[in-house]
């Protein structure tokens, strides 16, 4: 499976500057790892250490967020488009 | 700097009214050049008087809308409650993005508060806001 994934823009400077890319695998899991092995620089970004998702990422296979298709685990079809974005949060924690 | 109309002033504010007494918060459309065009809404996911998260559906929206129209996402608003309308140490961290507009609204005193800032490198500095 190859999906095209869409990088925002806080990720782009580490990336080249592109503003998306081809990735293989058939779980969000195996893209992000796929991506992170790829540039390591953005790891800390996208998954924790255990490889769970980060809590200020927002990952989505076309329309939805995958914290509601199994996070990591939600599959991956041909052509899909995923999209990360940061998540937009703040506040006196 | 940050150029708004009225309606878009209003917009913010009754978002943050309505959200009360939780935070409220949304997103702003716009260009590169500060004007925004578009205020969106959100549902504050956090639920919390505390802390503010946009929606992350509302979030996939407006980066589709913002791509379909021309458009930039360029800033987000929230509220305080019970404090006045400067970014908290929370904000500053979470504020990732230095060409970003961040609007504080607050809600403490019977007169809703409104200022913008940048935040770049973690340092705050308020900006002139236009209507």
């Amino acid at each position: 499976m190859t999906a095209k994934v869409r990088i925002p823009t806080v990720l782009r400077p580490a990336l080249g500057g592109v503003t998306s890319l081809a990735v293989e695998g058939s779980t969000i899991g195996e893209i992000l790892n796929r991506l992170t092995s790829d540039y390591p620089a953005i790891r800390g970004q996208l998954v924790n250490e255990d490889g769970t998702l980060h809590r200020f990422l927002n990952v989505y296979v076309n329309d939805d967020d995958v914290r509601y298709l199994g996070g990591v685990d939600a599959p991956v079809a041909n052509d899909d488009e995923i999209t990360l974005l940061p998540a937009v949060a703040g506040g006196f924690l | 700097m940050l150029s708004l109309s009225i309606d878009h002033v209003n917009a913010i504010v009754a978002t943050c009214i309505r959200a009360l007494p939780d935070e409220g918060c949304g997103l702003l459309l716009g260009t590169p050049d500060g004007s925004v065009v578009e205020v969106m809404a959100s549902p504050n996911a956090a639920r919390s008087s505390r802390v503010y998260e946009v929606d992350s559906r509302v979030l996939l929206q407006a980066y589709r809308r913002a791509d379909d129209e021309g458009l930039l996402v360029i800033g987000v608003f929230h509220s305080h409650t019970h404090s006045e309308a400067y970014p908290s140490p929370t904000d500053v961290h979470q504020a990732p993005d230095p060409l970003w507009h961040y609007v504080l609204v607050s809600l403490r005193d019977a007169t809703a508060v409104m200022r913008s800032y940048r935040i770049i490198d973690g340092i705050v500095s308020e900006e002139e806001v236009r209507r």
